[in-house]
């Protein structure tokens, strides 16, 4: 039978520090998890729980040391562009356009002209289609991140996987663009993969949060939010999340506090 | 004051004094006036040179003929060797270490093989040109794609690129910046070289240089100089500085306004 959407099925990762060094790191160990199409799921926690490792994983960006990643039942083997990818940086050609950009993703595949119906499309869906001559130094952050997103979005991957994407962004464009992700994913109807460290974005965008703990890594806990859109963070149910998931990770936070300041840190 | 006021009243100083040395000397001879050239002089050379003997003219379009077929082959050559070096490490383990120990060599000293390879003449001059440049391009090339973001990789490693395609279209492009900065230094080095070959070798800017001391015309020594310099100065920095500012720009390296 083949199953469908995202399977992570026993993946383990250690990192050797150098060649011939048997000194080596394991990030996590044994991950299980299933990703359902349309599904927009978020994954939370501390520095160093291996986040975005498991995300470059589903990604093909690295190889797992043991177990296997399918989507729709087919091995993932390397990247491709089934699976479209955000980066915290945006990650975008310098010589070429706004356009440029998209078209860069597409032009592979598509004739020219239905190349640049697809660019012209995402360039509008992310709101950027006054700026599509625009280069990228020209752009502010948030610019360049919906650049990034329309770049990723043009290719119709069913998967975007996105590894902090608005990490880097002030707080009023962190906003503006949860709104329009949220907008694109209706639209759309992506499956989307979502590495954050901040808890009220994990509970404001997503369906369901996979908290990840660090030392040994690994999934702590899966939390649905059964929440309709647009969220409130003043709401009570979406405040008692928040509390949760707050205790649950400052367990985790003062874990490796305790690990990397010894005995000095004391709770 | 501003800049270009306070230079040109330098240069209009030094005019006036090289000048009057000149003048000078005329009276008292404390050097042989043939041999002591006067800026005067080497400006109605220049004028004569150009417009009306036309040796100058004849000379110029010779050596920016040479200078610009071995700067396009030092590029191209270069360029295409930096990449294999970038690429290839088996190629940058053998034929790098190579170019590492050609580099020093002053592009001159292939002179005499060059004449002997080539039966003298003008191939002989444009291979001196070519080498001067190629190393520095090579060079330059093989840092550019050594240091493309890797981020840009992964990026484009998820949209499918890979291989030759990956090289083609995002590591060449994203190495334009240390391209062009090989490629101002095998302009520079190339310069250079043909000037020093061409004094050795026939026609162009250099060969008219050592024609013009056997025939004591020092004013036309002069003025050949200054065409060199002029040369120089106006591809350096008013054509490669130029591109160079808007591609920096252009590929995020340099914050906005923060020109030189």
């Amino acid at each position: 039978m083949i199953e469908l959407g995202i399977v992570i099925r026993n993946v383990s990762k250690t990192f050797c520090s150098a060649e011939g060094d048997r000194t080596s790191t394991e990030v996590f160990s044994d991950i299980n998890l299933e990703i359902g199409h349309g599904e927009f799921v978020t994954l939370l926690g501390p520095s160093g729980c291996g986040k975005s490792t498991l995300l470059n994983i589903t990604a093909g960006l690295e190889e797992a040391t043991e177990g296997s990643v399918t989507v729709d039942g087919r091995l993932v083997q390397g990247p491709g562009a089934d699976r479209g990818v955000v980066f915290q940086e945006a990650a975008l050609m310098p010589w070429l356009s706004v356009r440029g950009n998209v078209l860069f993703a597409v032009k592979k595949k598509l004739s020219a002209e239905e190349a640049g119906r697809r660019a012209d499309h995402y360039l509008k869906m992310v709101h950027l289609s006054r700026f599509a001559d625009a280069y990228p130094h020209e752009l502010s952050g948030g610019m360049k991140q919906r650049t990034a997103i329309a770049r990723a979005l043009a290719m119709d991957p069913a998967i975007l996987l996105m590894d902090e994407p608005f990490g880097a962004l002030d707080e009023q464009t962190r906003t503006l663009l949860h709104r329009q992700l949220l907008e694109i994913w209706k639209q759309t109807e992506k499956t989307i993969v979502f590495v954050t460290h901040n808890i009220r974005e994990s509970l404001l965008l997503s369906d369901r949060i996979v908290l990840m703990g660090a030392r040994p890594g690994g999934i702590r806990e899966v939390i649905s939010v059964e929440l309709g859109h647009p969220r409130n963070p003043l709401d009570k149910e979406f405040a008692a999340l928040e509390r949760r998931i707050l205790d649950l990770l400052s367990d985790e936070i003062s874990k490796v506090a305790k690990e990397e300041y010894g005995d000095a840190f004391a709770d | 004051m501003p800049l270009l006021i306070k230079r040109l009243l330098f240069f209009a100083a030094l005019f006036v004094l090289w000048e009057s040395v000149y003048h000078l000397n005329l009276v008292y001879s404390f050097w042989s006036p043939t041999l002591f050239p006067s800026p005067s002089g080497a400006v109605s050379q220049l004028y004569i040179g150009f417009f009306e003997t036309g040796i100058l003219r004849v000379a110029f379009s010779e050596s920016m003929g040479r200078i610009f077929t071995g700067f396009i082959l030092a590029v191209l050559i270069g360029g295409a060797l930096g990449i294999t070096l970038a690429v290839s490490r088996l190629a940058d383990e053998t034929l790098g270490s190579l170019v590492i120990a050609l580099q020093p060599v002053p592009s001159i000293v292939w002179l005499p093989i060059a004449l002997m390879m080539f039966q003298g003449g003008s191939s002989a001059i444009l291979f001196v040109v070519v080498l001067g440049g190629t190393w520095a391009m090579t060079l330059n090339m093989r840092m550019g794609i050594k240091n493309v973001q890797p981020l840009l990789i992964r990026a484009a490693r998820t949209m499918d690129y890979k291989g030759a395609e990956l090289i083609w279209k995002v590591m060449i492009p994203a190495s334009v910046p240390a391209a062009l900065t090989g490629a101002r230094l095998a302009w520079a080095f190339g310069w250079r070289a043909l000037m020093a070959a061409e004094l050795i070798g026939r026609g162009g800017l250099g060969r008219t240089l050592m024609d013009a001391r056997d025939f004591y015309n020092m004013d036309l020594v002069v003025a050949i100089m200054f065409i060199i310099s002029a040369v120089g100065l106006a591809v350096e920095y008013l054509f490669f500085s130029r591109v160079e500012r808007k591609v920096l720009r252009r590929w995020g390296l340099q914050e906005k306004g923060s020109g030189r």
